[in-house]
């Protein structure tokens, strides 16, 4: 399959900090990727690099084979929602939407009409006076009528409750069902989008330490907990992401997944398995000083 | 209804399995499409078609060309015989372990079973 976006060795320098370190990617059409992250890992730098939104210290992107820089084929056919996007100061959402008519070739109307009433978007109240909650529908709102073939989300979620975030992961899966496209999700939200997601790339101090099918990762760590010393004798020699105990009973976070025997064996002895999830992972992976995980993986 | 820590196709693929095992999905009715299945549990469509995959690899589905994806004959039998293989690994050798734990006896357990089984069959659940 041929990538829609191809990134090599990308870095970018913000004065003497790296936001983006030889980063290397490869997204393929027709997937939603999950982009995860703590704050100021390089999400958004790497985002707005690939929207032509910034400029890369070196490294090489493409987006459909080619340069995003002033390049309207490419720039028409993606949408980038930004966590704090900008509007003209007497704009109101009918201003917005009509612009994204105009803009992306395959606007959905219709679909456009139904987001704004279920997200209860007050078309004619400007922008500016909007709730922070109120302003990110807007964004979603346009992101998933535009249908682009690439379409970002950067945390689309701030301020929209429980009951609005639902709508929106339930009109992303139910439209991209019907149109796939290539999605990516940026989100601290892991739980909620982890089953939405069919890749996960996490990055860290701007360094890819993950870049894997969703399902794979699933059974990547494990958690044992048991008797002290039973644990750690089991743990002796295998990569521990994570360890506490309570009085003499101790649980352990290790990397690598396990074979039937190797359960049996465990349970058999007296331990206890417990799953680790995406976030568990992401937490795990993301604490440590250095992550050496990219060279296992890749 | 999800559960951490197990591929999701995996769990998708068992539900399917339970539903045709508990005689809910019969023989040869259509099964639940891909794009079904990703909005009933939520969950990224490649993921429920990759859990239909492995059924279809199986024998338990099978595909109609343009209509969708049917439950096998004999799909119920073939699941029943894998169950039942599994049965002791997935039951039997926990209960085994706890009842050590505790103390009981193969044949404490043994009288155990007739006892239990004895009172949910005068009281089905």
């Amino acid at each position: 399959m041929t990538a829609v976006i191809e990134v090599q060795n990308l870095s970018k320098r913000y004065k003497d900090k790296k936001a983006l370190d030889d980063v290397s990617l490869s997204l393929e059409p027709g997937a939603i990727y999950g982009l995860l992250g703590r704050n100021g890992a390089g999400k958004t730098t790497l985002m707005s690099i690939l929207t032509a939104q910034n400029f890369e210290t070196s490294g090489t992107v493409r987006v459909f084979g080619e340069s995003p820089y002033e390049n309207a084929r490419v720039l028409s056919r993606i949408c980038f929602v930004r966590e704090s996007q900008k509007y003209p100061d007497d704009a109101t959402p009918r201003h917005a939407f009509a612009a994204a008519r105009l803009f992306f070739p395959h606007w959905d109307q219709v679909f456009a009409d139904r987001l704004i009433a279920e997200f209860q978007v007050p078309l004619k109240q400007r922008i500016k006076k909007l709730s922070r909650g109120q302003l990110s529908a807007v964004g979603v709102i346009i992101g998933l009528a535009s249908r682009a073939e690439i379409t970002f989300f950067d945390e689309p979620y701030l301020g929209l409750d429980a009951v609005a975030r639902q709508i929106f992961y339930d009109r992303l899966l139910e439209d991209y069902v019907e149109h796939p496209r290539t999605v990516i999700l940026s989100s601290h939200l892991i739980d909620e989008v982890s089953n939405l997601i069919e890749k996960v790339i996490v990055i860290d101090n701007g360094r890819i330490i993950l870049d894997e099918d969703t399902d794979a990762v699933r059974d990547r760590a494990v958690t044992v907990v048991g008797d002290a010393a039973t644990v750690d004798d089991w743990a002796a020699g295998r990569e521990v992401l994570h360890r506490e105990t309570l009085g003499r009973v101790a649980s352990v976070t290790v990397l690598g997944s396990l074979s039937a025997a190797e359960r049996t064996e465990l349970t058999a002895s007296g331990l206890d398995l417990a799953p680790v999830s995406l976030q568990q992972l992401v937490v795990r992976l993301t604490q440590r000083a250095d992550n050496p995980l990219k060279e296992e993986v890749h | 209804m999800i559960e951490e820590g197990k591929p999701l196709f995996l769990q998708i693929a068992e539900h399917i399995e339970d539903s045709i095992l508990d005689g809910s999905l019969a023989e040869e009715t259509q099964a639940p499409s891909t794009n079904e299945l990703a909005a009933f549990y939520r969950i990224n469509p490649a993921t429920a078609a990759k859990g239909v995959a492995m059924l279809t690899d199986k024998g338990v589905l099978y595909k109609r060309r343009g209509i969708g994806m049917f439950v096998a004959a004999g799909a119920k039998d073939l699941l029943l015989g894998e169950r039942r293989s599994a049965f002791a690994d997935r039951y039997i050798d926990p209960l085994l372990a706890e009842a050590r734990t505790l103390g009981l006896d193969a044949s404490d357990i043994a009288a155990l079973l007739v006892e239990r089984a004895a009172r949910t069959e005068g009281n089905p659940a």
